[in-house]
């Protein structure tokens, strides 16, 4: 096939910058280990307020220092609704709905994960800057979505 | 009005119509959006009119323009159409699924917004009728087909006119696309809504839609790009930069369309992380045939400036008619793909998808893509379109060459402010971004409004494109119909070769697609899982 080589030269170009899109994409998943919220867990969305770990909503310290959130995303709340959590310490979010699809997504942090019903999302993330943040729905859930909102207070000292 | 170009005529009426009832829902939103207290602003009016501006204006007038401008394509590279019955068939069933659906949705029984996602559940009209818009569509692809396949037969070796080729590719891509989003609608939405089942899943549910929602862009994009390669060269009186890199990229986007979905999907659970990062690669893989048209369409755009007299480096930009509305929308559509292209490869970005998705960012994104690359050149395609089928001047003039500069400036003001209110948290698709007085949301206010004097604009233009072509059916002073004419390649094109194989590269692309899904898609069948009763909370 005739190229111009003018042509070649762009395509010769095209297909680097995409090689290092990629490469820098590949390299953040490796060597930094950040992935999406990808979990592979089931639960029956009938039955999480009535039975399961999801009926009492809450913010867990563990032993080794780290923290677990157990939370549900539902019409137009989230449960618990204030999160305190230390900083400087990883933090893993257990989230389901009972309803329709939520978004949780912690303003200006890297939680955003989709809460499906029948499906537990789960993410980890540590806050290193203390203070007080945004939670939204940010999936249209019905007529008060815009409503649905919550807090996480990141506790300064702990380090 | 001309009988030979009947078909193609009702087609974009239909178009033109949704475009039009679109814009004005689009209008609500942004007013509401930067809290402006119109008459019969509410919750309801605002989801409401989300739901109608996103289905008739990314379903809707994006069907019917592409049908039409596939059939005019067609008959007049080959000829003639075959099947010329099935396709008033196919275009009736589609007006009706479109007026069912509207229906549904106006009469405030399906505010599911255009991606329906499950839970959520709309009423069963809103899915039959979508069921029949696409099957209208799958007998224009069937027409398409015949006729080229027919065509064909008679003309042994020679290589397929080059629209066409585009056209068969946005056929194919689409054939494709649906049959992911028959499986939801019609294996799981439509006997859920009409109680013969009683729940279904979520993921399930959204994987389908996603094998559909991604192609579905370029199914927009394509038959855009057929402008951008063979009707504007001609136009502004260039040549077309290279034949055979044309039939490449449109064979591109028939592999790379459909095995990306998941890039939608990063953030959802029950799908595994190396699934989407798969996704991923091929994702990027597509921005190289968009890369290639940056350089080929305006490579032949300098070939017309210089037939024009051009003879720096850049004079041959001045040299071009950029007061000719088919030329003003369709080199502001590709400035504008410029910014939304990039910002897709960000979207893409396996890791950086978490600061944007579901965020004011993305509708900033897709305002960008289809609502500016694909939207506006349909909107210069129609000023190309209306004398040629109609014999009639466009009228008034000069509204149609301040159209394209004013759908520029409002989608600039409000779609870079999205984008960046996106980036701060902003989420998408809220009646009010207020929140009780939160500082941060406080903080997107000022953006916000800015956006909605960028949302005003475009209806402006958008009520400019709408006046036009009603003044031209009407008023448009008659005149024998100039012929209907494409791109000649600058070198005389050698034949189409391999890149006009459309069944192998079918072949290669359904493969494609089983390598993306056929794993994941098991594995999500096989989880015990928990499907989900419905919901109607509006």
């Amino acid at each position: 096939m005739k190229v111009h080589l003018y042509e070649r030269i762009w395509m010769w170009l095209a297909a680097a910058m995409i090689l290092g899109f990629v490469s820098a994409v590949v390299f953040a998943a490796g060597s930094h280990a950040i992935h999406p919220p990808s979990h592979m867990e089931t639960v029956d969305p009938t039955q999480v307020r009535i039975r399961g770990e999801f009926t009492e909503p809450r913010v867990e310290q563990r032993a080794d220092g780290s923290v677990l959130v157990v939370g549900l995303a539902e019409m137009f709340t989230f449960r618990p609704n204030t999160l305190r959590v230390p900083a400087g310490r990883p933090v893993t979010f257990r989230l389901t709905s009972p309803d329709v699809i939520h978004g949780f997504e912690i303003v200006g942090t890297n939680v955003n994960a989709t809460v499906v019903p029948g499906y537990i999302s789960q993410t980890t993330v540590t806050f290193d800057r203390p203070g007080e943040y945004l939670i939204v729905c940010n999936e249209y859930c019905g007529l008060a979505h815009h409503l649905m909102q919550g807090r996480l207070i990141v506790e300064g000292g702990a380090r | 009005m001309s009988k030979a170009y009947r078909l193609e005529i009702s087609h974009f009426a239909v178009a033109i119509a949704a475009f039009a009832v679109g814009a004005v829902m689009a209008l609500l939103q942004a007013l509401s959006r930067a809290e402006v207290a119109v008459p019969f602003r509410s919750e309801k009016m605002y989801y409401l009119s989300v739901t109608a501006h996103g289905v008739l204006m990314a379903l809707v007038f994006t069907t019917f323009f592409i049908m039409g401008l596939g059939y005019v394509v067609a008959r007049s590279t080959l000829g003639k159409l075959r099947g010329e019955g099935l396709a008033w068939i196919s275009f009736w069933v589609a007006l009706a699924g479109t007026v069912m659906n509207a229906g549904a949705i106006l009469s405030g029984s399906s505010t599911v917004l255009y991606t329906f996602y499950p839970p959520l559940q709309a009423h069963w009209t809103f899915y039959v009728g979508a069921t029949l818009l696409i099957v209208g569509s799958w007998g224009f692809s069937a027409v398409l087909l015949a006729s080229y396949l027919g065509w064909r037969r008679e003309h042994r070796g020679q290589p397929v006119p080059l629209p066409l080729h585009g056209m068969l590719a946005t056929v194919l891509i689409w054939l494709i696309a649906t049959s992911g989003l028959a499986v939801e609608v019609v294996g799981m939405l439509v006997p859920w809504s009409l109680g013969l089942i009683d729940k279904v899943d979520p993921v399930v549910a959204r994987t389908w839609f996603w094998w559909f929602g991604h192609p579905l862009t370029y199914f927009w994009l394509v038959p855009a790009y057929v402008v951008w390669y063979t009707v504007v060269p001609r136009a502004v009186g260039g040549r077309l930069f290279s034949d055979k890199l044309t039939r490449l990229v449109f064979v591109m986007f028939v592999l790379f369309s459909t095995p990306v979905g998941f890039h939608h999907q990063f953030s959802d659970p029950g799908i595994s992380a190396s699934w989407k990062l798969l996704h991923t690669l091929t994702t990027y893989a597509i921005l190289f045939p968009s890369l290639v048209t940056a350089f080929t369409v305006t490579a032949s755009l300098e070939t017309a400036g210089r037939l024009r007299g051009a003879r720096g480096w850049f004079d041959w930009l001045g040299k071009l008619p950029w007061g000719d509305p088919l030329f003003a929308s369709v080199a502001l559509s590709m400035v504008t793909f410029m910014l939304g292209g990039f910002g897709g490869a960000i979207n893409a970005a396996y890791a950086m998808n978490t600061l944007v998705h579901n965020t004011a960012w993305i509708q900033g994104h897709f305002h960008l893509t289809v609502g500016t690359a694909v939207a506006l050149t349909f909107m210069g395609a129609s000023y190309w379109l209306l004398p040629r089928l109609l014999g009639r001047e466009v009228r008034p003039r000069r509204l149609a060459t301040w159209q394209p500069y004013l759908w520029f400036v409002g989608m600039m003001l409000f779609s870079i402010p999205n984008h960046i209110n996106g980036i701060l948290g902003m989420p998408r698709r809220v009646y009010s971004a207020g929140f009780q007085g939160s500082p941060v949301a406080a903080s997107w206010q000022g953006l916000t409004a800015i956006s909605a004097v960028g949302g005003a604009i475009l209806f402006l233009s958008s009520a400019f494109f709408v006046i036009v072509v009603v003044g031209t059916v009407l008023y448009g002073r008659q005149m024998p119909a100039p012929a209907i004419e494409f791109s000649v390649p600058l070198e005389p094109a050698e034949g189409g070769g391999v890149w006009d194989r459309f069944g192998l590269w079918t072949a290669v692309a359904v493969g494609l697609v089983i390598l993306a899904y056929a794993v994941p898609i098991a594995h999500l069948y096989g989880m015990h899982r928990f499907p989900s009763p419905a919901f109607k909370p509006w």
